[in-house]
């Protein structure tokens, strides 16, 4: 178990290294100048240069990277182009909605795959299945900004339930955390009625039955725990799915979230935002991934021996 | 006689008095933007969106009518006295203005804000704005400690020396560059200034919180006298156009500050009853089909006389649903200087063959046009597609992120033809100069420039220097015309084509009291210190 987390964290540094690398060269060859953008038309050219050299961009790329890490290294994310504020506070105070948005998400994609999909595995080939299956589709290729606004047309606005949009509570979060699930809990309940299918044609079901055991204690206290350890992978990946999720799903409700922070500084190439957020997503999704392996290894122990 | 007039006047009085009640003091109205506000420091935002906030927290030496064009003081205590040479300002403070700290502003402020933008670590976008200045470049380049032509006479009275008479420069005197901040706030808050202004102004910033709202409130110690009406503003950011609209309808918003969403747009104009809350008004910016002077066929001035005819103007403004006014030249109706008798080229695609053929392309060319790729600007480009191909012209259209296009339309001999739609000119101040040196003229046809025709004609350059010597009163007529007639040469060499002036439109709540003057100011934008609530 030791050695696994270790070799799993050792690995994940890797990965985030790999990660600001590729960002910042990404940004470096964007056919754009990032002085141009702060200092906007009307400046001179003078004007743009000399924004330019105080922002260390006219130093060679190595030379910027090799400054960008060591700053990182001792948590310094550096300082946003067009706010002139620290990265690492505008970025702290985006975290937290975000999370919000996530756990609201995961929830209903649980609350709505694990029933749809369990009443699928049940009625397998007969309509609800192939409703369940339908839906499953449909969730999973609607465009998100087209969802969102519909729902917030319908819902919030048509039959006034929700509020239009902006941060606040339970009654806030419903409408972008169903826009965000609703994809995913198509997904899940494909995966849940395949799993669940599969663990109802395996003999010690049959034994439970043969015992006499009621269908609901067959699927729940038998068959569901066997077929959980995918869920759990799944919430893991879901998180890095969600990450580029919230970035429509916040800007059409106006959820103040790190999605909008990142798509406002990619608009104006603030390179220090841009970075500072895909570091941090890739910090999340790697330890997210890492605690779902974790929590699998601990539920079934044929995963630690294989 | 003079009975009579006293009743008149008394009479006029009360009329007035009925039709325009004074505007009641309180509450609050709430403001929504797509976009995060990204500072409010003067020195450094630079905005549509955080340009009428600056001017709810600060104020400069100088400012404009309501709605109109013409210098008035403000923080100065009169319009400044002049020298004969017309390169020396002294400017007279008003008596006790405070900061919203508590402290009176004094000359001393005056010239540190002013050296405050010029400082290359303040990173200020309007740095070049003030650089005419005695003194200041040795300033920027680190020469200087201080600036030499800034000389702060009494604690009321401050002088400014230029190196050379500038008409436009009390224009630049009341850009929010030319905001005056107090230097121990922005000592104390260092870089976050922008987060925490402290100014003069009619408003104090309460609250922000990021990307969710800002909260002004009222400035009980303004120094003019019952302003502002208002208790409070609220502006929240990140509200989509189109559910901010919604938002609107449900009276949870006051204004839209972004405009009525594309797709509600008709059905809004169409309703008399929504109606009432939508304001129009024609904005002081152009915008154009920028032709490089030199790149391939572009060269010749009679292939781009023909792709002014080609381009039905009409039909864009289609596109647009009509929110535009054909343009015929470079410079706005709003525009002091803007020539009414300009004709510019009228839709003739025979003509425009005829002239292709002279110029030596009977069977057309190829080029390229390259444009932003957010709606509709890849279908205004389209159309322009359309209709060059009438003319025998193949357009490859480039549709790419708006930094992309910017990098390549600054790029010397790269874009061929550059339309401008998401970065049209819009004025920084109503001074035709500010419509030739950054975007026509010889030191701005450099790389990184926004002289995107890169055209750079000496002779104009010389003239509009001249014109810009002439500050005596009695000579601005003459200097307005000249500068007409510096954009007829320019229409003349059809460096670009002129498409439309931008006709913005806003809606307002019911309860909202405020006219087109203060919320489509053409200086300010948005008027906060003007509007009131019905109660």
């Amino acid at each position: 178990m030791l050695t696994f987390t270790v070799s799993r964290v050792l690995q994940s540094l890797g990965v985030l290294l790999v990660a600001s690398v590729f960002t910042f060269s990404l940004i470096f060859l964007l056919p754009a100048d990032p002085a141009r953008l702060v200092a906007g038309p009307s400046a001179s050219v003078q004007t743009v240069d000399s924004i330019r050299r105080e922002l260390g961009l006219d130093r060679p790329f190595v030379a910027q990277y090799a400054l960008y890490l060591t700053h990182l290294l001792q948590g310094d994310l550096g300082r946003s182009y067009k706010q002139q504020t620290a990265v690492r506070p505008l970025i702290a105070s985006r975290v937290w909605p975000t999370f919000q948005l996530m756990l609201g998400a995961v929830a209903l994609e649980l609350l709505m795959g694990l029933p749809l999909g369990i009443w699928a595995a049940l009625k397998r080939g007969r309509w609800p299945d192939r409703l369940v299956m339908g839906f499953a589709f449909l969730g999973a290729s609607a465009p998100q900004f087209w969802l969102g606004l519909s729902l917030v047309y319908l819902l919030a606005y048509g039959l006034n339930l929700f509020p239009l949009g902006g941060y606040g509570g339970l009654s806030h979060l419903f409408l972008p955390a169903l826009t965000l699930g609703l994809g995913g809990a198509g997904w899940y309940a494909r995966v849940i009625r395949s799993s669940l299918l599969e663990v109802l044609a395996r003999d010690y079901v049959r034994t439970a039955r043969a015992k006499g055991l009621s269908q609901s204690r067959v699927v729940v206290r038998h068959a569901l725990r066997n077929a959980a350890p995918p869920i759990i992978s799944m919430i893991g990946l879901d998180i890095g799915v969600f990450m580029g999720g919230v970035v429509v799903v916040e800007s059409v409700f106006g959820w103040p979230g790190l999605g909008r922070l990142v798509w406002d500084a990619i608009r104006v190439v603030d390179i220090p935002v841009i970075v500072g957020v895909v570091i941090f997503s890739a910090v999340v999704i790697t330890l997210a991934n890492l605690l779902a392996d974790l929590v699998q290894l601990a539920l079934d122990p044929r995963i630690r021996y294989s | 006689m003079k009975r009579f007039t006293g009743r008149t006047l008394l009479g006029l009085t009360l009329l007035l008095g009925t039709a325009h009640a004074a505007p009641q003091q309180g509450g609050s109205i709430t403001v929504s933007y797509k976009d995060d506000v990204t500072t409010l420091d003067p020195a450094v935002g630079y905005d549509y969106q955080n340009w009428p906030m600056e001017k709810m927290v600060f104020d400069a030496l100088l400012d404009y009518t309501s709605g109109g064009t013409t210098l008035t003081p403000r923080l100065a205590a009169k319009m400044p006295d002049v020298s004969k040479d017309g390169k020396t300002y002294t400017f007279t403070l008003r008596k006790g203005v405070k900061f919203h700290n508590g402290r009176v502003m004094t000359a001393d402020d005056v010239k540190y804000s002013l050296e405050r933008v010029l400082d290359p670590k303040t990173k200020s976008p309007g740095q070049s704005f003030y650089t005419d200045i005695a003194g200041a470049q040795a300033f920027v380049d680190g020469k200087a400690k201080a600036v030499s032509g800034i000389a702060v006479l009494a604690p009321d009275k401050v002088k400014i020396t230029l190196n050379a008479p500038n008409a436009a420069f009390l224009n630049i005197m009341a850009m929010n560059f030319a905001f005056i901040v107090p230097k121990e706030a922005v000592a104390k808050a260092g870089e976050d200034f922008g987060h925490q202004p402290v100014g003069t102004g009619p408003f104090k910033l309460k609250s922000w919180v990021s990307g969710q709202q800002l909260q002004f409130e009222r400035n009980p110690n303004y120094f003019m006298a019952d302003m502002p009406y208002l208790d409070g503003v609220t502006v929240k950011v990140g509200l989509d156009p189109s559910v901010a609209y919604l938002s609107l309808q449900r009276g949870e918003i006051d204004l839209l500050g972004d405009g009525i969403p594309p797709a509600q747009f008709l059905q809004v104009t169409r309703d008399p009853k929504l109606k009432a809350n939508v304001f129009s008004k024609t904005s002081v910016n152009t915008t154009y089909l920028s032709l490089n002077t030199g790149v391939g066929p572009l060269k010749d001035v009679r292939v781009r006389q023909a792709i002014n005819m080609a381009i039905d103007k009409t039909k864009i403004l289609r596109i647009i649903n009509g929110r535009g006014v054909v343009a015929r030249g470079v410079l706005p109706p709003l525009m002091p200087g803007y020539d009414k008798t300009e004709k510019g080229y009228a839709y003739d695609p025979a003509k425009a063959k005829t002239l292709l053929a002279a110029a030596g392309f009977k069977n057309g060319f190829e080029t390229t046009l390259y444009t932003t790729s957010t709606d509709p600007n890849p279908r205004i480009a389209q159309s322009i597609q359309q209709d060059l191909a009438q003319i025998g012209v193949k357009v490859q259209l480039k549709s790419l992120a708006q930094s992309s296009v910017i990098d390549a339309a600054s790029t010397p001999k790269t874009a061929a033809m550059v339309w401008s739609g998401g970065l049209a000119w819009t004025q920084d101040y109503p001074d035709p100069s500010d419509f030739y040196w950054p975007i026509l003229s010889c030191r701005s046809a450099v790389q990184g420039g926004w002289n995107w025709p890169f055209v750079c004609d000496k002779a104009l350059d010389a003239r509009a220097e001249k014109g810009d010597r002439m500050v005596a009163p009695a000579q601005q007529a003459a200097r307005l015309k000249e500068y007409a007639s510096i954009f007829a040469a320019l229409n003349k060499q059809a460096v670009w084509v002129p498409v439309f002036h931008e006709v913005r439109y806003t809606m307002k709540s019911d309860r909202l009291v405020g006219g087109v003057d203060d919320l489509l100011d053409p200086t300010h934008f948005i008027n906060y210190e003007r509007l009131s609530v019905k109660k």
